[in-house]
């Protein structure tokens, strides 16, 4: 049954690219709105004059040596993809329409 | 059984002495822990993969390294276990997660090649709630592991498996990861020593990421001396992660020994008003209390102090932890690693490919996770929710900055139960992310903590105590964490521990 939240997480969830079952979807739907609900209390408090942070602990200016280092060996990486062909990753189409 | 030659009784401290001595070698060590995990692994099942081959080969080499009189590592060869959200080259690594299932790693984490470099014979990787979300590893993917005080109850989360890998003695040492209380919870629940560092202490390359600004590794343990060598090991500025310290490791296990005295004339400790009282269990809050008692007779002086914001803290990480998680998340797309999932029907373009394998390979808790953290940060919903949220994290920085201005470290109750039974709050999310309501604003302040046994409850389950330092002032979570275990120790006749009853063995 499409209810708002039903209908929120099946937006966000393709989004996000994940498929949900529709027992998924209604368990989600329960569960989204529940969380949110208390989640939201962080707007009670943050108030326009506090500052955000992103960091704990704030770094600037980060830069490391600039030295050449052996890469991944290739043939252990590919060993591991779902699939590979010529040294490369093999991947399904990248776009949907007919080839 | 608990003969004082079995080796996998001994702190690591006292094994590394004994190795050192050459009373004893690593082969024999690592030997008597495979037998341990052989013997009791299966009702606790801290472990996803054993790598007995590996971890013996390491071994050998460091006997005859030893016989050949080479420097070595004061932790070289005693044996260690990993959580399984590190890479390890060669060992495969899954994060509790069954998108990941079979993959095996082509490089190792910073933290796994200082291990390797030591020569830390690696038994094996231990189980986790997947991705390391949750609380009491009953969202691993690949079933939970159990408490070695009580079959039938969790070991904590996400880390249980390292945790409850030390509590059953299948290893002196492991390795936790601490996004917001992963590491010290299950600490607390099983009677053992965790330590999540200052943030940027220990070099997060090679961690499958959660949280990033969250996430730091650290030493899963029963003493807090061996928290104090196993952090100097894997502590350290990383070129391979630009928010690594640079700062210059600071001796903890001196800092650890200097605690062992039991004399803390002149530390300022201070109780947090907002992490005790309602929502406590009475006997968790009473060993609480015991401890505080110790601590004020080793000469600390004890003072209250509110952090008003606190209580937001729960909120404000359940909007910043699925955020960044739903953008680390983002790279299993079944197309470079892990498990591939075709479409039921229709076209296989990437992005349905995507979506069916991210369906079949997340658990429950990662897909409620990552759909949060989306939702939370979709177009017309930022400010409101992730937005507040990191207003709310600089509230609560400011709460530590000013708490710490009147104390030198902060305690409190790890958890606020003791461990509960498997299943009993699979059903609630809301209810399982309460336990981490003592252990994540530490987290968001990127401030260091550890949790160390303060007793058993009322249920005859152990509780956690909580110390909780400025960042970069890892050292006084040893000074002080020592001196109260010297305490506790004392009036206990040993560790906590002894009184953890025997496992079952299997033949």
């Amino acid at each position: 049954m499409s209810t708002p939240w039903r209908d929120e997480v099946a937006r966000v969830a393709g989004l996000a690219r994940i498929d949900l079952t529709p027992t998924e979807l209604d368990r989600l739907s329960g569960e989204l709105e529940v969380i949110v609900h208390s989640v939201a209390r962080v707007s009670e408090i943050a108030t326009p004059d506090v500052p955000a942070t992103s960091h704990p602990l704030p770094l600037s200016n980060v830069f490391r040596a600039d030295e050449p280092e052996a890469p991944l060996d290739r043939d252990e990486v590919l060993a591991q993809a779902p699939a590979a062909q010529d040294g490369k990753f093999l991947v399904p189409q990248i776009l949907g329409e007919d080839a | 059984m608990s003969a004082p030659d079995d080796l996998t009784r001994l702190t690591a401290a006292d094994l590394a002495a004994r190795l050192a001595a050459g009373e004893v070698s690593s082969t024999e060590a690592t030997r008597a822990h495979l037998d341990r995990i052989g013997a009791v692994d299966g009702p606790v099942h801290a472990f996803l993969h054993v790598s007995a081959d590996e971890a013996l080969a390491t071994a050998r080499a460091v006997d005859q390294a030893r016989a050949q009189g080479e420097p070595l590592h004061p932790l070289a060869g005693v044996p260690i276990a990993v959580k399984d959200v590190v890479v390890t080259r060669g060992l495969p690594t899954t994060a509790g997660s069954r998108i990941l299932e079979g993959w095996v790693p082509p490089y190792d984490a910073t933290l796994v090649r200082k291990i390797k470099a030591a020569r830390l014979p690696i038994l094996g990787k231990t189980n986790m709630d997947e991705f390391a979300m949750g609380s009491s590893t009953e969202h691993s993917g690949y079933g939970n592991t159990h408490n070695p005080w009580d079959l039938d109850r969790i070991p904590g989360g996400s880390g249980g498996g390292s945790a409850a890998a030390v509590a059953a003695y299948e290893a002196p040492l492991a390795i936790g990861t601490d996004t917001g209380g992963s590491i010290r919870q299950p600490a607390a629940v099983t009677g053992t020593v965790g330590v999540k560092p200052t943030y940027g202490s220990v070099s997060r390359y090679g961690l499958i990421a959660l949280a990033s600004s969250l996430d730091q590794a650290g030493p899963v343990t029963r003493t807090v001396l061996d928290a104090a060598l196993l952090h100097g090991l894997i502590a350290g500025h990383d070129p391979h992660d630009s928010t690594s310290l640079t700062d210059p490791v600071p001796d903890f296990a001196a800092a650890a020994r200097l605690g062992a005295t039991g004399d803390l004339t002149g530390v300022r400790v201070g109780v947090v008003t907002e992490l005790r009282g309602e929502g406590y269990q009475p006997g968790v809050l009473a060993r609480f209390e015991e401890s505080l008692d110790l601590l004020r007779q080793a000469g600390a002086q004890i003072v209250e102090v509110s952090c008003p914001h606190f209580e937001y803290a729960l909120a404000a990480y359940y909007l910043i932890l699925p955020a960044e998680a739903s953008s680390n998340l983002a790279k299993f797309d079944g197309m470079r690693y892990g498990v591939r999932v075709e479409p039921d029907e229709g076209p296989a373009t990437a992005e349905r490919v995507m979506a069916a394998t991210r369906g079949r390979g997340f658990g429950d808790e990662v897909k409620r996770r990552i759909i949060l953290g989306t939702y939370a940060l979709s177009a017309g919903y930022y400010d409101a929710y992730y937005g507040s949220a990191q207003k709310v994290r600089t509230l609560i920085q400011r709460d530590f900055a000013a708490a710490f201005t009147q104390t030198d470290v902060l305690v409190s109750p790890t958890a606020p139960t003791t461990a509960f039974k498997l299943g009993e709050k699979l059903d609630d999310p809301l209810a399982m992310y309460l336990n981490d309501v003592a252990t994540i604003p530490v987290n968001l302040a990127g401030v260091p903590g550890m949790s160390l046994p303060s007793g058993l409850s009322d249920d005859g389950l152990p509780a956690g105590f909580q110390v909780i330092a400025p960042a970069r002032e890892d050292a006084r979570l040893y000074r002080v964490g020592a001196a109260l275990e010297r305490l506790l120790e004392t009036r206990w006749g040993g560790p906590l521990l002894k009184d953890a009853p025997e496992l079952e063995v299997a033949k």
